[in-house]
């Protein structure tokens, strides 16, 4: 049995935010997936939680009016990969959380609790740097908005409130009209594992062949999922050529800082940098309608 | 409405193998827990307990759900499959059929949850390719097989029905 002092099932956000406001040791359960493993471990004893999986407006994917698409905390990866919204704006985003766990798993790991849980390896992180997510948070003092760059405080960490609850991630029109993205997880395996590396890239082509956007962003090269904002300028604007995409992996190994793990040296963190920025880049300049000899 | 859980129990009301069950779960359990030593459906394997190795997969509403990571409260108002009622009058089902004419099984530990698994597709009417079926089945290990057995009587079964 779990170490499971409380259990509160919410069923609407208000009252999410209101049962974590009356009770300080209480904790969020989505999915599950993290949680439960966590207490199972002992990291979270006698844990009082506060279940928002039955909450149906977090689990919905929609498209606002302006364009942005809002994708519910609590929606599943299962449910995110076969949405048509995410099939036809953002299917960079469906192909990056195909690649978490197995599929038992995406049935009910949910991708607010992917990033919540500040994991730099988290498979749906990368993808939604490169989107320019921007993440809806309630909490008791009401809605607020933060850019997904400004959310992680270090590996396992994240800045929200013990009372605040992730509602839902947007990604706005200008981040993903007219883009290709691609995303690659490298792991010893093809499922069930963890990245050694992620690396995703979103492209936009110009007229001329040109690289006219280029956003870059890794998972398990750094403490948290980081952007490479010099790999990006070094490439925007210029003809798309082998050369440039030999550059693009320089630059992009460069602006990284990955550590030594049991899973991989810091060298082979950075040689991959390198190899999957290039891949990844030519396959979201293709997916963009780039023309690659 | 809040159902907040005051003691440490909660009553839910579901089906198991069709059959209507309202039973009081303690917020400490899995529905794994529920199932193996409460229902004494044992069927139902533990294996690692965190969702790696799929022994303890059972269909909720339909799909393969991984038992050992879902709370017994959840399980509030879902229908419920396991192993032990998939053989129907003692005819084992088309999915199970398969899986002992291909030689599927040794030790049998993985198996109801690869039948499970296997069968949820079947009725999802899965067009899978091998790729696609293996990636279906990614979510459960079988250390005796190597799995080429696996795939042949689940491929048997998603192919005979087009």
């Amino acid at each position: 049995m779990y170490d499971i002092a409380r259990y509160e099932e919410a069923r609407t956000v208000d009252e999410a935010v209101a049962l974590l406001a009356a009770n300080p040791n209480a904790r969020i359960i989505a999915g599950g997936t993290d949680v439960l493993i966590r207490i199972r471990e002992g990291h979270q004893p006698s844990a009082e939680l506060v279940g928002i999986r039955h909450i149906e407006e977090l689990s919905k994917i929609e498209l606002r009016s302006d364009g942005t698409l809002s994708i519910g905390a609590a929606a599943t990866f299962s449910r995110i990969s076969k949405h048509s919204l995410i099939t036809h704006l953002v299917p960079a985003l469906g192909e990056a959380v195909e690649t978490v766990g197995g599929p038992q798993i995406r049935r009910v790991a949910t991708i607010g609790g992917n990033v919540c849980n500040g994991a730099t390896s988290a498979d749906s992180a990368s993808t939604l740097f490169a989107f320019d997510t921007v993440l809806q948070i309630q909490g008791p003092e009401g809605v607020r908005l933060v850019p997904i760059r400004e959310i992680y405080r270090g590996p396992g960490k994240v800045h929200l409130g013990q009372a605040e609850v992730l509602t839902a991630i947007l990604i706005s029109p200008e981040n993903y009209n007219g883009f290709g993205g691609h995303y690659i997880k490298y792991a010893m395996r093809k499922a069930m594992d963890i990245a050694t590396l992620g690396c995703s890239v979103n492209c936009k082509v110009g007229t001329g062949n040109i690289v006219e956007k280029a956003r870059l962003a890794f998972g398990v090269a750094a403490p948290t999922p980081i952007r490479c904002p010099g790999a990006e300028a070094l490439v925007e604007g210029k003809p798309f050529s082998a050369a440039l995409v030999d550059d693009f992996g320089k630059a992009a190994a460069a602006e990284i800082n990955p550590r030594t793990s049991w899973r991989a040296s810091r060298e082979f963190r950075l040689h991959l940098a390198e190899e999957l920025s290039k891949q990844a880049l030519v396959r979201a300049f293709i997916k963009a309608g780039g023309k690659v000899q | 409405m809040t159902s907040t859980i005051s003691g440490r129990t909660q009553k839910i009301t579901c089906t198991i193998n069709g059959e209507a069950v309202t039973m009081d779960v303690d917020i400490r359990e899995s529905l794994l827990d529920v199932l193996r030593n409460r229902l004494y459906l044992t069927g139902t394997k533990k294996g690692c307990g965190v969702g790696e190795c799929g022994a303890c997969t059972v269909l909720i509403d339909g799909e393969a759900y991984d038992s050992c990571l879902f709370l017994a409260v959840w399980a509030d108002g879902k229908h419920i499959r396991t192993i032990e009622g998939e053989a129907k009058e003692g005819q084992l089902s088309e999915v199970q059929e398969a899986f002992v004419e291909s030689g599927a099984v040794q030790c049998g530990y993985c198996i109801p949850g690869f039948v499970l698994s296997v069968t949820a597709l079947k009725e999802q009417n899965c067009h899978c390719d091998r790729e696609s079926l293996k990636k279906e089945l990614s979510g459960h290990m079988c250390r005796c097989t190597g799995y080429q057995n696996i795939i042949k009587a689940a491929e048997k079964v998603l192919t005979e029905d087009k």
